[in-house]
């Protein structure tokens, strides 16, 4: 047996992975249900009716996937060029803060304000990631270690601010940064839900990802960045423009997270505000087959097993750790299912 | 000043020095092992969660404290096992595939935990392992407390550093698994299977992941809580490179890093009005600082992250 490079890649076949992929990981997953002493088919009923079972369900559930569209955009835009950005959660985190921080007084009317301080929160996050892309650049340090511990500085540093100089005063001892201004929370998308029209932006998001790749000079520079550094470059493309432009791109996006989140739910920054988003945003660009429109539906399915194993493990007592299981065994076995779109086996 | 300077004086720094490096001795000659074959190991920091929880959990269900270093390797290996698969034979991205073991790893470990351990308000604990009490060593002055008081487990990561050194530079095997990283064309031309070598050395050094992660629980700490590697599992990536591929210079790299550890941790005590959170924060900062300062002259082994395919450049 061994494996032999398909001549083309059947888009039927790319299509269906991350279908075969999910599936698999939640037959995987049974297992460790069962083990638990639950019917796994009636676990995963729990799930599926605790995150869709219900108008209010639907939103948290989307509500939950609105940072996930954006961080798993990041991770998209940045691996499609091989640019290995795992610092979605410290970029995430960066764009929150900054959009605490200048939103608590700012000056501008709601809708002005809101854009501004979207901008802010990208530029945070842009110069977050621009960093490790630099040092990759000029002294050849791997980003994978450079963005992963630029995480841990970035938790510590959002510590530091919410104890000190943006303590919320207000927040009785918790310690919470200050909140955004009233002005810029942004409004519900269903009233009487925490759902937010932040979800139309990560949407939006997704279409200008989709334009920028596929119908600029720009986009196909990072593609090919991505499939052949040589060839590319022999081509005339400028690695190291292409390699910082992907970075402030992808940068920005995890950022967007950030400010989405703080004026959509948060209001305010805390340093557990994030059940691992940026983490998380890889699994969803990698079910996505890094595609922009993938990573929307993707984002849902993450969603939905996070806010669904919730309910379930109320509802049953299996740990709501099962979550973090299946998410992360989705993203192995669609490594796997990847790799026969363009490989098969051969005797 | 004065007292920050005095605290370089007392034994109890450099005692810890020695306790702080142990994990990350483990780690970064796992992690070694893995990338002097050929293949990055990402999965580093969920293999370690995952050997903090097995060897801790053996022990809570009533094993001996050795026995739960053996699980622990055990557990390290078999994840090991399944990045091997996904990297070597299926040839997939080390990084993607890396990052999910960890995922996948501290999942499953959290997972488990929570289903075989009622968790009340505090976590359970067990009989950790004793510093040593060697007659007569342990009571030279300075020395003793410091070289002949550790835990068990810690003269293991030693011999190791020793062990895997000697078998790298002066065996056969050592030689195979070298070649491998560098060109698995030449090792195939030897008639030796650079996969299977591959394999061998992935699950190998997972173990060595594996046994690090179980000095937090069994011998620093003795109960298990999510997020306690906190990260030293991408601190001993960084220190692969610091270390130039080098065992004995993974040795020092480990020792140098928990030295500023363990001083950072002091200092917070005598140096006043700087936030702790800087401090924290130091060993993240200096592990970038090392990789600046040594990529320029970094000797990456040629064929790392490079999959082999029989009959495929």
């Amino acid at each position: 047996m061994r494996l032999e490079r398909r001549e083309t890649v059947p888009l039927a076949l790319v299509a269906t992975a991350p279908l075969v992929a999910i599936f698999a990981a939640l037959v995987l997953a049974a297992g460790l249900i069962g083990a638990a002493g639950v019917n796994p088919l009636s676990a995963y009923a729990e799930m599926l009716r605790g995150a869709l079972g219900s108008r209010l369900s639907i939103t948290e559930m989307l509500t939950r996937a609105t940072p996930l569209i954006l961080t798993g955009l990041a991770a998209a835009v940045a691996f499609r060029a091989r640019l290995w950005n795992i610092g979605g959660e410290g970029q995430f985190y960066v764009g929150a803060l900054v959009t605490a921080w200048i939103g608590h007084s700012l000056g501008l009317p709601g809708p002005i304000g809101v854009a501004v301080l979207m901008v802010c929160g990208m530029a945070a996050g842009a110069v977050l990631l621009a960093g490790p892309a630099y040092l990759r650049l000029r002294f050849g340090v791997d980003e994978v270690v450079t963005t992963l511990l630029l995480n841990f500085i970035v938790i510590l540093f959002i510590g530091l601010m919410i104890e000190g100089p943006l303590r919320d005063p207000l927040a009785f001892g918790w310690p919470q940064s200050v909140p955004v201004d009233g002005d810029y929370r942004l409004p519900d998308l269903v009233p009487r839900t925490r759902l937010h029209i932040g979800l139309l932006f990560a949407i939006a998001a997704a279409g200008v990802v989709w334009l920028v790749l596929t119908r600029t000079v720009f986009g196909v520079e990072t593609r090919a960045a991505g499939l052949n550094a040589r060839a590319a470059a022999f081509a005339g493309i400028s690695l190291p423009r292409t390699i910082m432009g992907v970075a402030l791109v992808s940068g920005a996006l995890a950022g967007l997270a950030g400010a989405v989140e703080v004026m959509g739910v948060t209001g305010g920054v805390t340093t557990t505000m994030s059940p691992g988003f940026g983490y998380a945003g890889i699994v969803v660009a990698m079910l996505a087959a890094l595609h922009p429109a993938g990573v929307v539906a993707a984002a849902i399915f993450v969603a939905t097993v996070f806010v669904g194993a919730d309910a379930m493990s109320r509802a049953t007592g299996v740990p709501s750790f099962i979550a973090d299981v299946i998410v992360a065994l989705s993203l192995l076995t669609m490594l796997v299912a990847l790799l026969f779109t363009t490989y098969r086996l051969r005797r | 000043m004065i007292e920050a300077l005095e605290l370089l004086t007392n034994t109890s720094l450099w005692a810890a020095v020695l306790r702080i490096a142990t994990p990350l001795i483990f780690g970064v000659l796992g992690a070694l092992l893995c990338e002097r074959a050929g293949v990055l190991n990402l999965g580093i920091e969920g293999i370690m969660t995952m050997g903090a929880m097995a060897g801790w959990l053996t022990v809570y269900l009533g094993g001996d404290l050795w026995m739960g270093l053996v699980i622990a390797a055990a557990s390290g290996g078999l994840m090991g096992l399944l990045h091997a698969g996904l990297t070597v034979p299926l040839g997939l991205s080390q990084h993607v595939s890396g990052l999910g073991i960890t995922l996948f790893a501290s999942a499953l470990a959290y997972y488990l935990y929570r289903l075989i351990v009622q968790v009340g308000e505090t976590p359970p604990t067990i009989t950790p392992f004793k510093p040593l009490d060697i007659p007569g060593l342990s009571d030279i002055p300075v020395l003793g407390p410091i070289l002949f008081s550790q835990t068990a487990p810690t003269y293991l990561a030693l011999i190791s550093v020793a062990v895997l050194a000697y078998v790298l530079a002066r065996t056969p095997l050592g030689l195979a698994i070298r070649m491998t990283g560098e060109n698995p064309h030449a090792v195939e031309a030897q008639g030796l299977n650079p996969n299977a070598l591959r394999i061998g050395a992935i699950v190998a050094g997972s173990a060595l992941m594996g046994l690090g992660g179980a000095f937090l629980t069994t011998a620093a700490f003795n109960s298990f809580f999510p997020e306690m590697v906190q990260g030293r599992g991408w601190i001993c990536i960084a220190l692969v490179v610091f270390a130039s591929w080098r065992p004995g210079k993974a040795l020092i790299g480990a020792l140098l890093f928990a030295f500023f550890d363990a001083y950072q941790l002091r200092l917070q005590t005598v140096v006043e009005g700087v936030p702790y959170q800087l401090f924290l924060m130091a060993p993240y900062v200096l592990s970038i600082v090392a990789l600046i300062l040594v990529a320029r002259r970094a000797e990456v082994p040629e064929a790392l992250m490079a999959p082999y395919r029989r009959g495929e450049r």
